[in-house]
């Protein structure tokens, strides 16, 4: 079976402060990271990889820059990169992604299983992953936490509200994953950093993958950005301080205050 | 497209606002790369006007024939026999909120019921604002199912044309919304926190960059402009008793072949977190701060003799403190009880939208610059080490 992992490039949002006079984001300094649900989304594939010796290709999309994190999921053990990098790309909101993505998917090949970050820690939209499915018409499975293959059974386990299910699908089937528990973000050592720098790479525009102008950028978008601005501010908290029992003597008559001690 | 005009006087007031890093200086003029989404940052704090957005009208649908709110109605199992099933409050919230566009554009309030049973469902969705319910009764809607609920979903859009579709951003509506949105070529925004009608579209807000900055979107071009909107966000409205909505019962063509992801199991623990985290009207919840597994229990007790649940911090999930189904945050569970209590947590981004909504915060840190206090009302600045195991104490005298 061939494997294709979606990833992204992203702004590391823990390491984002905001001005607080401006109300303005503080970039700098802020380091680009592979998206953290992704990360464990090329674990599972290369876990999958491992066992049964099936091909993995990953593919991202966005500026030159991103190629990075397609060459660390290479030094992870990844067979195949691929970057879509275009101008057209620009603006492009979750449903102009996901056809360029599918786009992309389809040039690499026969691909049996897709796999992705549940969501992207920037746009926390979770909407690419079953946007590129339904491009593709193949089935999802969302939010999951394990993935096994048994033949031609794709078996996932996927969190539902207070618990799980059990799911199959046979491929090709695409499906978005969670950070469990089950995998661990690794980081690559040197000599497989050396060693990635041999493997394919491939950085296709979007003549390149035979993407439509019209569906592509802020034209093809369905949604626009209207305004962009700083979170509300909220009103200063009422301070004490006091360790140990001035502490204690402070929540409870907030407590109290607030009649959340009941008399 | 962008683009910076002669204007530009290379003052370098664009660079650091940027959002994407996608700004350089090249000879004392604006250059954008292709990190750019097209944003508009940049554009609003220009001194000079230099930079413009161009938006390119793409081919005029008609869209005059589009109307109505609807909202997805989301089942959830509750365990017990004789009701094996219930509406999910995120339902009424959404009606709740889709009450008011309606009535603002002056059009239907519609929820969209998919089921393999009626329980008389209707009744409770009229309470809470639907004029009509659009059924759909089949053996094979027993269980959500991705391939079979959005292609009702689309056959129902496609015959209706309603101008607005709301749901809720559970696991099932995130996992819905974007398979009907990529179908039907519409706009769907993510994660609203607040939707108004300007100049007769949906203005949609959302957080973006980890609660950072907030983002207005417009679906100018497509119908349905469809959103997803977290549990807790939208204010329940008061159901008016006996109000009714019409049935509007509907058919679909479904069969076995287009159920091509099966159950083969299903494990739900009716008193885990999430569930009770959510509904939750006291949250004690700890962060890293609180050191190790057993010093975080003191935070059950507390919770215990405060009638509320435990939460815990991404970090305190990660360090093995708590059960991820207790985790409060962008990815955890989104929560807005009465009380927030909570201590140890400094307050990442991901951590405050998933709380901030809560009407009293009260939050304890030694770092008296942690940002949660920014959103707490109360914050205490000492150590939760010495101070919880006294407010134990304390709280078990006074009962």
């Amino acid at each position: 079976m061939h494997i294709a992992v979606m990833i992204k490039q992203v702004p590391d949002s823990t390491e984002v402060k905001i001005n607080p006079e401006t109300g303005t984001l503080i970039r700098a300094g802020v380091p680009s990271i592979l998206n953290p649900y992704d990360h464990f989304a090329l674990e599972a594939a290369l876990e999958l990889k491992k066992k049964h010796g099936f091909k993995l290709s990953v593919i991202s999309m966005g500026p030159p820059q991103a190629k990075s994190v397609v060459q660390l999921a290479l030094a992870l053990g990844a067979d195949e990169g691929v970057l879509l990098s275009d101008m057209a790309f620009a603006g492009s909101d979750t449903w102009a992604t996901s056809y360029a993505l599918a786009k992309g998917i389809k040039k690499i090949g026969k691909v049996d299983i897709i796999f992705c970050g549940m969501q992207a820690i920037d746009g926390d939209t979770a909407q690419t992953g079953p946007g590129v499915a339904q491009q593709l018409g193949i089935p999802q499975i969302t939010f999951c936490e394990h993935v096994d293959v048994d033949g031609r059974r794709v078996l996932a386990r996927k969190q539902i509200d207070g618990g799980h299910e059990l799911l199959e699908a046979r491929p090709p089937v695409l499906l978005t994953m969670i950070m469990g528990k089950d995998y661990a973000p690794k980081h690559p050592s040197f000599l497989a950093v050396n060693g990635s720098l041999k493997k394919p790479f491939h950085v296709w525009s979007a003549a390149d993958i035979g993407a439509e102008a019209q569906y592509l950028g802020l034209k093809g978008s369905p949604t626009q950005v209207d305004k962009i601005y700083p979170p509300p501010q909220r009103e200063k908290a009422a301070m004490f301080s006091g360790s140990g029992q001035e502490g204690v003597e402070k929540i409870l008559s907030v407590l109290r205050g607030e009649n959340f001690l009941g008399e | 497209m962008i683009e910076v005009s002669k204007k530009c006087i290379g003052c370098n007031k664009c660079v650091p606002v940027c959002p994407f890093a996608a700004i350089n200086m090249i000879d004392k003029k604006a250059t954008m790369n292709e990190a750019c989404t097209l944003c508009g940052v940049c554009v609003q704090v220009c001194p000079v006007q230099a930079i413009t957005i161009t938006r390119e009208e793409a081919s005029a649908r008609d869209l005059s024939g589009y109307k109505g709110v609807w909202v997805y109605v989301e089942l959830s199992e509750t365990g017990d026999k004789t009701h094996p099933k219930k509406i999910k409050q995120v339902t009424f919230e959404l009606l709740s909120a889709g009450r008011k566009l309606a009535d603002e554009l002056g059009e239907d309030l519609c929820a969209v019921l998919l089921t393999d049973k009626n329980h008389g469902y209707e009744k409770e969705l009229g309470e809470y604002g639907a004029d009509k319910v659009y059924m759909v009764e089949h053996d094979e809607l027993f269980e959500y199912n991705t391939d079979i609920f959005s292609s009702v979903i689309v056959g129902l859009v496609t015959s209706h044309k309603p101008s607005i579709m709301l749901y809720g951003a559970t696991i099932q509506g995130r996992d819905l919304a974007p398979r009907v949105a990529s179908t039907l070529y519409v706009g769907l925004t993510a994660d609203c926190t607040a939707l108004a009608i300007k100049d007769g579209l949906l203005l949609q807000s959302r957080p973006a960059f980890g609660g950072n900055i907030m983002a207005d979107i417009l679906a100018p071009r497509s119908r349905p402009q469809m959103s997803t909107v977290r549990p807790n966000v939208m204010k329940l409205a008061e159901p008016v008793h006996g109000r009714a909505a019409v049935v509007v019962r509907e058919s679909a063509r479904l069969d076995k072949s287009l159920r091509r992801v099966k159950v083969l199991e299903r494990k739900i623990d009716h008193g885990a977190g999430t569930a009770r985290i959510e509904n939750a009207n006291v949250i004690v919840s700890g962060g890293r701060g609180m050191k190790t597994k057993e010093k975080f229990k003191q935070l059950e007790e507390i919770s215990k003799l405060l009638g509320g649940v435990v939460g815990a911090s991404r970090a305190a999930v990660d360090l093995g403190f708590k059960e991820k189904t207790h985790q409060v945050g962008q990815s955890g569970t989104t929560v807005s009880p009465k009380l927030y209590l909570c201590f140890g947590i400094s307050g990442a981004v991901q951590h405050i939208v998933g709380m901030k909504a809560s009407d009293v915060i009260v939050a304890v840190n030694k770092d008296p610059n942690a940002p949660i206090f920014n959103v707490a009302r109360y914050g205490i600045v000492g150590d939760v080490n010495e101070i919880v195991p006294k407010l134990v104490e304390a709280l078990k005298k006074g009962k």
